[in-house]
């Protein structure tokens, strides 16, 4: 593989680039599904390949390739570098990439047990003790679960002098049980939707959610729900649990601080941020009681790496801090613009994709407010909301709605009846603001989130957010009538 | 530059052969090559211009309801041998499933088609891709806009071979050209152009409806949100035929109780007709599924009447029917998926429309739609690039965007007008394509705006 990355280097140079970079990967992904009590599909997809960059009179060219052969190689840098001479034709200012140094070094994922040198065999019994315990509920229509791994090796070297190889591993796993009637369809998931939890990290990770130990109480609670009141419309004091803090903070924080969003470079996708570089350090995003980081190095995070795909190393930084918006997502080629070198946030999805700015592990901090009962217990009337299950949030990152899978009312510092298809809305800032008790440490949690979606083409990605239970006073809630 | 035809190189035939005789048993090969390259601009510059080639073979092991997948990208002998072996052993070692999906018998494949692919589409290079991008970004200097978008061409090779002796491969190709400019005051506006021909794409054009849009948008006023007559522009209706795709219109959908979709029910007016085909030319025409099943044409709403759904081979074995060639890479949890969708036209005009209106809204396009409840068919989602207040039957202000939620067969049992022209549109997030005209709709519910950004 040496001889291949001196070879894109040394014809991107001789070709007239000013900066190159080779990535090589190979990522392994197996899976295991089962639903309604059978092997739904057990599956390895393997994919390797390389993908040359090339900055020619300050113009981007990248062109990839999944032959690993010399000619091909050769072919690959002639056609990166003729595209970046076609994006000089429509160019302004040439790309200029921040100081970082180039550094030689290795990272692997912090692994107890090779998620891949488990058994099938123990793999599908995990999900079938946990579909057996969803099948004797009464009244549950579907079963699902699944089991997920993967192993990426990947090295990086740049014209500049570096080279990085890393392994990354990681695990995941989840469970989710349907109802249904002739009006209504409830679905309960653990330990979250969207696939259940997924981590950096092995096996391990999976045997701790214990599946089998929560799926009866799923399973009764999408039963329950068929015959549940309506979400209540209006303003109401709104305790969110975990999992659903860790995508609010991922839709309304962790995508506006993409610095290349706030440049305009997503403008014509899924669009631009509120948070423009004027905003930096003055803007206060939430109450004193909200403090946030993205933060690299968490063990165990989605979002967790060594270095990323720049060559520039893991980090933790400052995002929010106490209420203030102090800091971005940055690349290389985007941090000169605030006057800052990156902060390794710059990520591909595969050898085939160019890196984008990708959160990390956007982490709201653990605060003050003790256990999420001593939460429930100090909030007078309101509601309880647990599980996102949808999502949509506006093109500047402003007006978001959320839906989750279920709710409590919460009456007198209780948890009183249980409530179907709850919704709430808000505008970012002011939602923010309205944050007076996040729970402590022992309620903080590190959610994977590995379906996250950016750029053309598009790629997901997986990245991750820690948080604990939160409360927000006069929220609108129940929107919409149907 | 020298365009060559990479996918085709891998000989999608020579892989597929060489992998059926490595199969001990039963089972599928599923070759997929993809030349894609994508020039994108922003701050009316190039700032990403990518190329990709990547050809995938995906195997599936079948034994006595058991089975095993497994795929790889390197497609050497070696490569060949080692997928095989590997789907062979996960099968082996699998627990067999009574409701598997079965494999397609030969004769609903038999697809030899390159209905949709043009070679010029296949061969352009980053300097076409670049002019385009040019055209357009001088669309928007004319109105002292900002150009941001994307100017992307593909080619895809498909084929599929099983143990029953069925066959299929088709190619296809895509140019897609979209913009959303920007000016003072937030303004926007949006345009695309899609086409299996990238002769078709007429950047200058595409330029110029964004540019008309963004300049119209400054100046917006909030308007309070409620119901709403509305306009929906054809990018707005692709986006809700879309998310009725995801929701309603699969077999499985149904079977397990998250769809809209009763069969034989009125769900929307009598003038509303939606169906799918893979086979009509004007749409983006893909003549077999991932199963290898020739596509056939299904009438899922007819004269607003939830009419037929779309099935894979699991689910058409299920409902003793024969597949509709709407599968998914099989076996899979999410079922069947309509990606090929039409609207039929009426007779109007998005004129006569607007002159009809006393008061309402005007939408061009939909951003980040959510489905909040699946089984009611209710979707929320923000207005961009383009939303209007309708006075007296004409546009008055531009308005901030809007916030809707909304049960859509409710909406669509209130269309007042259809136009007669449609539009080829291209999703923005996945493969659901859709040409469809523009609609009048009686009532639409708005629930929230965007007035205010600080604390």
């Amino acid at each position: 593989m040496n001889e291949l990355i001196e070879l894109a280097l040394d014809a991107t140079e001789r070709g007239g680039a000013s900066y190159a970079d080779v990535r090589l990967s190979e990522r392994e992904t197996e899976s295991l599904t089962v639903k309604n009590g059978a092997l739904q599909a057990s599956s390895l997809d393997r994919s390797a390949g390389f993908g040359i960059r090339v900055l020619v009179d300050g113009a981007w060219g990248f062109a990839a390739s999944a032959r690993l052969e010399r000619d091909e190689v050769q072919r690959v840098a002639q056609e990166a570098l003729a595209i970046a001479r076609a994006s000089g034709m429509a160019r302004r200012d040439p790309v200029v990439l921040d100081g970082t140094p180039p550094v030689s070094a290795s990272y692997r994922t912090p692994v107890e047990v090779d998620p891949f040198a488990v058994s099938l065999d123990d793999k599908l019994a995990i999900l079938m003790d946990a579909d057996a315990a969803m099948a004797a509920v009464p009244g549950v229509a579907v079963r699902e679960g699944s089991i997920e791994s993967a192993h990426e090796r990947k090295t990086f070297a740049s014209s500049e002098g570096a080279r990085i190889d890393q392994e990354l591993t990681e695990a995941g796993a989840g469970i989710e049980a349907t109802a249904f009637n002739a009006r209504e369809s409830q679905v309960r998931s653990y330990p979250n939707s969207a696939g259940g939890q997924h981590v950096s990290g092995g096996f391990e990770a999976v045997r701790a959610m214990d599946l089998p130990a929560n799926a009866q109480r799923i399973a009764e609670e999408a039963v329950q729900l068929l015959d549940a009141g309506d979400c209540p419309s209006g303003e109401m004091d709104l305790v969110i649990d975990s999992s659903q803090m860790a995508l609010q903070v991922h839709e309304s924080c962790g995508h506006p601080i993409e610095l290349d969003r706030v440049l305009g470079m997503e403008a014509s996708f899924a669009g631009t941020s509120f948070l423009t570089v004027d905003k930096l350090d003055r803007l206060q995003y939430g109450s004193p009681v909200v403090n946030i980081d993205a933060d690299a190095t968490a063990p165990g995070g989605l979002g967790t790496f060594g270095f990323d795909d720049e060559g520039v190393p893991a980090q933790n930084v400052p995002i929010v801090s106490e209420g203030r918006f102090v800091g971005y997502l940055t690349s290389r080629e985007t941090a000169p613009v605030i006057g800052r070198n990156s902060m390794g946030s710059s990520r591909a999805s595969g050898w085939n994709v160019i890196p984008l700015i990708r959160m990390t592990n956007i982490n709201l901090r653990p605060g003050d407010a003790g256990a999420l009962d001593d939460l429930i217990a100090d909030t007078h009337d309101g509601l309880f909301i647990s599980t996102n299950r949808s999502w949509s949030i506006d093109d500047r990152r402003l007006n978001f709605q959320f839906g989750t899978q279920i709710g409590w009312r919460i009456r007198n510092g209780r948890l009183a009846e249980m409530i179907r298809n709850p919704t709430y809305t808000g505008i970012t800032p002011q939602f923010w603001g309205s944050c007076d008790a996040v729970c402590g440490p022992d309620e903080w949690h590190l959610w994977g989130v590995p379906n996250c979606g950016k750029g053309e083409p598009m790629q997901t990605h997986r990245v991750g957010h820690g948080a604990a239970p939160a409360r927000f006073r006069k929220v609108r809630v129940g929107v919409g009538r149907w | 530059m020298v365009a060559v035809d990479l996918v085709s190189r891998a000989d999608p035939d020579g892989v597929l052969e060489a992998a059926m005789r490595e199969l001990p048993g039963e089972g599928e090969a599923f070759y997929a090559g993809r030349d894609a390259a994508l020039t994108r601009f922003a701050g009316s510059r190039i700032h990403q211009n990518v190329s990709e080639h990547d050809a995938t073979l995906r195997i599936r092991a079948v034994e006595g309801g058991r089975s095993g997948v497994a795929s790889t990208n390197r497609l050497d002998p070696d490569g060949i041998r080692d997928v095989v072996a590997r789907a062979v052993d996960i099968c082996q070692r699998s627990a067999a499933n009574p409701d598997s999906a079965p494999l397609p018998p030969a004769s609903a494949g038999g697809v030899d088609s390159r209905l949709g692919h043009v070679t010029a589409t296949a061969e352009a290079d980053p300097e076409r891709r670049a002019a385009g991008a040019r055209a357009v970004i001088q669309a928007a200097e004319g109105g002292a806009l900002d150009a941001s978008g994307a100017f992307s061409t593909e080619a895809v090779t498909m084929a599929i071979a099983n143990s029953n002796g069925l066959h299929s491969r088709h190619s296809t190709t895509q140019a897609k050209l979209i913009t959303v400019m920007t000016g003072e005051d937030r303004a926007s506006g949006y345009a695309q152009a899609s086409s299996t021909d990238i002769a078709d794409i007429d950047a200058a054009a595409v330029g110029a409806e964004a540019a008309d849009k963004a300049v119209r948008s400054s100046g917006a006023i909030d308007v309070e949100p409620g119901e709403y007559e509305v306009i929906l522009e054809e990018y707005a209706v692709q986006t809700i035929l879309e998310y009725l795709s995801y929701v309603g219109f699969s077999a499985l959908a149904v079977e397990e109780g998250r769809s809209f979709m009763e069969i034989g029910k009125q769900l929307m007016g009598e003038n509303v007709t939606i169906w799918d085909d893979g086979n009509d030319p004007g749409g983006l025409p893909a003549a077999m599924d991932f199963e290898g099943v020739a596509k056939q044409r299904v009438d899922l709403i007819s004269d607003g009447v939830a009419n037929a759904l779309v099935h894979d081979s699991a689910t058409a074995r299920r409902a003793g029917v024969a597949s509709t060639g709407h599968g998914l890479p099989a076996p899979n949890a999410f079922g069947p998926a309509a990606w090929n969708l039409f609207m039929a036209p009426g007779s109007s005009s998005k004129a006569a429309m607007l002159g009809a209106i006393e008061r309402g809204i005007w939408v061009t396009r939909f951003h980040y739609v959510n489905i909040v409840h699946p089984k009611r068919g209710v979707l929320t989602g923000m207005t961009k690039d383009g939303t209007f207040l309708i006075e007296q039957g004409r546009i008055t202000r531009p308005v901030r965007n809007l916030r809707f939620t909304q049960a859509i067969p409710e909406a669509f049992g209130q269309v007042r007008a259809i136009s007669a022209e449609t539009r080829l549109i291209s999703a923005e997030y996945s493969g659901i394509n859709a040409r469809v005209p523009a609609l009048r709709l009686g009532r639409f519910a708005f629930t929230g705006a965007t007035a205010s950004e600080t604390a």
